[in-house]
């Protein structure tokens, strides 16, 4: 990962935050799905800045730069934003689709729980892990999750698959039995256009039947 | 002459799609997720109104903000905006959050005009007309036979009016592109299905060589119709790109996806059908019209499915200040299908006669259609379904069905097969894999004819640099690409036997392939490994273009959905408790994603029966729900158990499947309604709202 390091998860620069005039305070707008039981409470001393700046997030257990204002999101941060040198993060798994908080194609997990990061600020990340598609696996070691989405073709175009997959792990991760009922509304706040639902059931019960999901 | 195989080890079985793993593991990149060197950001300014003229438009203090790098707009003064949404200019910046803000400061005004946003307004004699030739298109067309004498002949006449609203394709990844110049060479990042005809449209439009172009779609977030040819983003973009001289992604956001790329148009019909003492249909006349947005057309066939001797149609398509109709998944037909199969339903209850009997006896006695529904019937319970109307409770069951088909054949399509020397097989095809499995669907189809396993097997698809392939439209793909990359793998199998023969001391025409072998027939201790084989054949390897063999496509399929809901009349709240869809699509490649297309269809009609609807401000024509939470797609909570039943008929050849199982099935859940309530619902969607009204309690 480009402009990343391991982290300590402790990746906020305060000094070059505060290099940034005072003019509003960051707002913490962090809409839970509908299986994250709460919203990660909001940073206890949110920066005051305004322009552009360059913040330390923890994604997918890396310390990663990333050039952010005070109202770009976490999903624009994640797909758009670059590190101070220009490279792009290019973390573009989670996707955009709805950015307002409707869809779950942009679902990462904070501290473990599944949100939408179209409506989580970058800032509000900071000193939170954040996990996202890309962090779960990788095509030659998929997550369980990942691998029962395959063997049971939960995935036709693909786009709200990442999303799904990341709220199915968040899901087993809090609840690793669940019913089929609450695998439902475990999903409940994710959209797929393509009607892949009957098979995403079946590989998220898969996944928590074989008791890997987590 | 190639052929299919009569004995089949892989073709028919459930393979795992070749490129699950980059789409799981979030690495498949899309148009939308390119991020090229130096790559620019559009935001798009869409006109706010439904109807509007523009009388000032300063694009300077937009083009001063920091960051913009180019502007392109579609006029100024005078231009006539005729839906919301329309795009009146695109900035293209630094980053998005730049575009977005410039966007903010272009100066424009607007004289507002009286918009038309309903099909009986716009048909009214005193509408503001919207384009030169006028609202309405009106279309006599189509009728057969004695009209007047069918319904004169009949034992019972059902008379009704029935309406499909507006829809959106709702592709969750929105239309748009990325366009990179180097000179007079472009190359394109699309969302398309038919990477040919944008690359063709993109040679008109720029006047460029169609040498110097190439499209690229190596996975795309959903068409279902939407996404033909050239589109307006796409050269939007490449205008953008030329004037910066950087790569520029346009991709649109939500609002203007939902308001501008393509919906399905409504329909309305009234109808009047009739049948005799044996419930054979006599006659059929109806009246019908429906709105395709600005662009008007909104065509869909009467009547369905059933066969009709006498029959009379009068059409109109109207025009209303709203974005234009686009296929739309099946375009016309689950239209079609609702308003037919609830004329059915009512005739039915004027008939005494069992629903299901009465499409049976219209539909050939000796057609796959009767085992479909005979089984169908069984498998959803249909001996428990209680008879239309006699239920008193508060929660009431009901039981639906309907049945589907399909028409088209496969489309035009050529293919590149190698073998290496070490044995990789390679196939170029240029198609694109819109989700419906393609790229899977051709490893499946070479490997069966080299003995091989579908994973080893390399595939390359979406690019216009490849064989040429068409469309993905009207479920012609996998009857254009599985025919060509099955013929042409048999003309290299055919040039390795030749090379070959003189080692195994045997004819050419005495060789076969089995897994992992080639071998001489009925002497298999003759015989090479694959690799082995493949490992004479010097640097080169083999390799062949060509066109598809067209015995090696069929045409045509059916299909029947059942479905059970529950009702409940006093929050008008329909769930849908099961479906039992069927259907058979000849020959069938992989069975896994073939399944999966059935589910797409069923829970596309689930959306398109209970819950979708375009709305739009009765005033202004401003689109209401543009978005993800007021436009209601069916959620994983919504799901019935969905039970698919996909039937094998390789006599019939390879046949596309993606279209006819989404159009009977919001017919079977209205059918399901109207058992329980023993009153039709007669508009779509079957909402609280709509099933209340229908009951005569709001
Ligand atoms: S893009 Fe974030 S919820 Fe839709
Ligand atoms: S797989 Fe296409 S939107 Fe879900």
């Amino acid at each position: 990962m480009d402009g990343s390091e391991p982290g300590d998860g402790q990746g906020f620069s305060r000094r070059d935050f505060l290099r940034g005039a005072a003019t509003g305070a960051v707002v913490s707008s962090l809409v839970g799905q509908a299986s994250a039981a709460d919203p990660p409470a909001p940073s206890a001393s949110a920066p005051i800045v305004s322009g552009a700046v360059t913040a330390q997030l923890m994604v997918n257990g890396h310390r990663l730069q990333v050039v952010v204002e005070p109202r770009t999101t976490l999903l624009d941060a994640l797909r758009d934003g670059k590190a101070p040198d220009g490279k792009p993060i290019d973390l573009t798994g989670a996707k955009r689709v709805c950015d307002r908080g409707a869809c779950g194609s942009c679902t990462v997990l904070f501290d473990g729980k599944p949100v939408y990061a179209c409506s989580v600020l970058a800032l509000d990340a900071l000193g939170h892990a954040i996990t996202t598609v890309e962090g779960l696996g990788d095509v030659d070691r998929l997550h369980p999750v990942q691998e029962a989405f395959v063997q049971h073709d939960a995935l036709m175009c693909g786009f709200c698959t990442p999303g799904f997959v990341v709220a199915a792990a968040g899901l087993l991760k809090a609840n690793p039995h669940p019913s089929p009922e609450e695998i439902r509304r475990g999903l409940g706040g994710n959209l797929c256009r393509c009607g892949t639902y009957s098979r995403i059931l079946e590989a998220v019960a898969e996944a928590a039947r074989t008791g890997k999901g987590a | 002459m190639p052929s299919w195989p009569k004995e089949r080890r892989l073709l028919g079985t459930r393979v795992t799609r070749l490129e699950a793993p980059l789409k799981v593991a979030g690495r498949a990149k899309y148009a939308y997720d390119q991020n090229l060197p130096g790559m620019l950001q559009t935001a798009v300014l869409g006109s706010p109104h439904g109807r509007a003229r523009i009388t000032r438009l300063d694009l300077e203090a937009a083009r001063r903000m920091p960051g913009v790098k180019a502007v392109w707009t579609g006029g100024g003064p005078g231009r006539e905006l005729r839906h919301h949404g329309e795009m009146i200019a695109a900035i293209a910046a630094e980053t998005l959050d730049q575009a977005r803000d410039a966007v903010r400061k272009i100066d424009i005004a607007y004289e507002v005009l009286p918009a038309v946003v309903t099909e009986e307004d716009s048909m009214a004699p005193n509408a503001p007309q919207l384009v030169r030739e006028g609202n309405v298109n009106v279309r006599n067309n189509e009728g057969r036979g004695d009209v007047p004498q069918g319904f004169a002949a009949a034992k019972a006449v059902f008379e009704g009016t029935f309406r499909c609203r507006v829809v959106t394709h709702c592709c969750l990844e929105p239309h748009g592109a990325v366009a990179q110049w180097d000179g007079d060479r472009i190359t394109v990042w699309a969302t398309t299905q038919g990477i040919h005809d944008v690359k063709d449209g993109i040679a008109n439009v720029f006047k460029v060589s169609p040498a110097n172009i190439e499209v690229i779609c190596e996975h795309m977030g959903g068409g279902f119709g939407s996404k033909f040819g050239l589109e307006h983003e796409a050269v939007v973009a490449a205008s953008l790109a030329r004037d910066a001289g950087r790569p520029v992604k346009l991709m649109l956001e939500r609002e203007n996806e939902q308001t501008t790329a393509g919906c399905r148009p409504s329909a309305v019909a009234t109808i009047k059908i009739a049948a005799d003492e044996s419930g054979r249909l006599t006659a059929f006349d109806a009246t019908t019209y429906g709105t395709g947005g600005i662009g008007g057309g909104a065509g869909f066939g009467l009547p369905f499915m059933y066969r009709v001797p006498a029959f009379g149609r009068k059409h109109s398509d109207v025009r209303i200040n709203a974005g234009s109709a686009r296929a739309m998944r099946a375009p016309g037909h689950p239209e079609s299908s609702f308003l037919m199969e609830s004329a059915m339903e009512g005739l039915a209850v004027k008939l005494g006669l069992d629903p299901l009997d009465l499409r049976r006896r219209n539909l050939p006695a000796d057609s796959l259609w009767q085992k479909q529904l005979t089984l169908g019937a069984e498998r959803i319970g249909w001996p428990e379904r209680l008879p239309t109307g006699s239920q008193t409770g508060r929660l009431r069951v009901g039981y639906g069905c309907a049945v589907t088909g399909w028409w088209g054949g496969g489309h035009d399509s050529n293919a590149r097969v190698a073998i290496h020397n070490d044995g990789q097989v390679e196939v170029w095809c240029g198609t694109q894999d819109l989700g419906t499995g393609t790229r899977t669907a051709l490893a499946v189809v070479a490997a069966e004819t080299f003995g091989l396993q579908p994973h080893d097997v390399l595939i390359h698809v979406g690019r216009a640099s490849y064989p040429p392939s068409g469309s993905s439209g009207g479920s012609s793909t996998i009857g254009g690409v599985a025919p060509a990359v099955r013929t042409v793998s048999e003309t290299v199998l055919g040039q390795l036997f030749e090379r070959l023969a003189p080692a195994l001391d045997a004819a050419p025409a005495d060789l076969e392939v089995a897994p992992g072998v080639v071998r001489v027939k009925g002497k298999p201790d003759q015989s090479l490994s694959w690799k082995d084989a493949c490992a004479r054949l010097g640097a080169q390897g083999l390799s062949a273009e060509g066109a598809k063999d067209k015995s090696l496509a069929g045409g045509g399929c059916n299909g029947a959905q059942f479905a059970k809901v529950e009702v409940d009349v006093e929050t008008g709240i329909v769930r849908v408790r099961k479906m039992v869809a069927l259907q058979d699509c000849g020959l069938i490649v992989n069975l896994l994603t073939a399944e999966s297309q059935v589910y797409g269809g069923v829970v596309l009609g689930i959306g398109y029966a209970l819950y979708e609807e375009r709305v739009l401000d009765r005033d202004s024509g401003r689109m209401l729900n543009p978005n993800l939470e007021f436009y209601k797609l069916a959620g994983p909570g919504d799901m019935p158990e969905i039970e698919v039943i996909m039937q094998d008929l390789p006599e019939r050849q390879v046949i596309g499947l993606g279209e006819p199982p989404t159009i009977p099935t919001a017919s079977a859940i209205a059918g399901a309604v109207h058992n329980a309530l023993g009153v039709l619902v007669p508009s779509l969607p079957l909402t609280p709202a709509n099933v209340l009204a229908a009951l005569g309690e709001v």
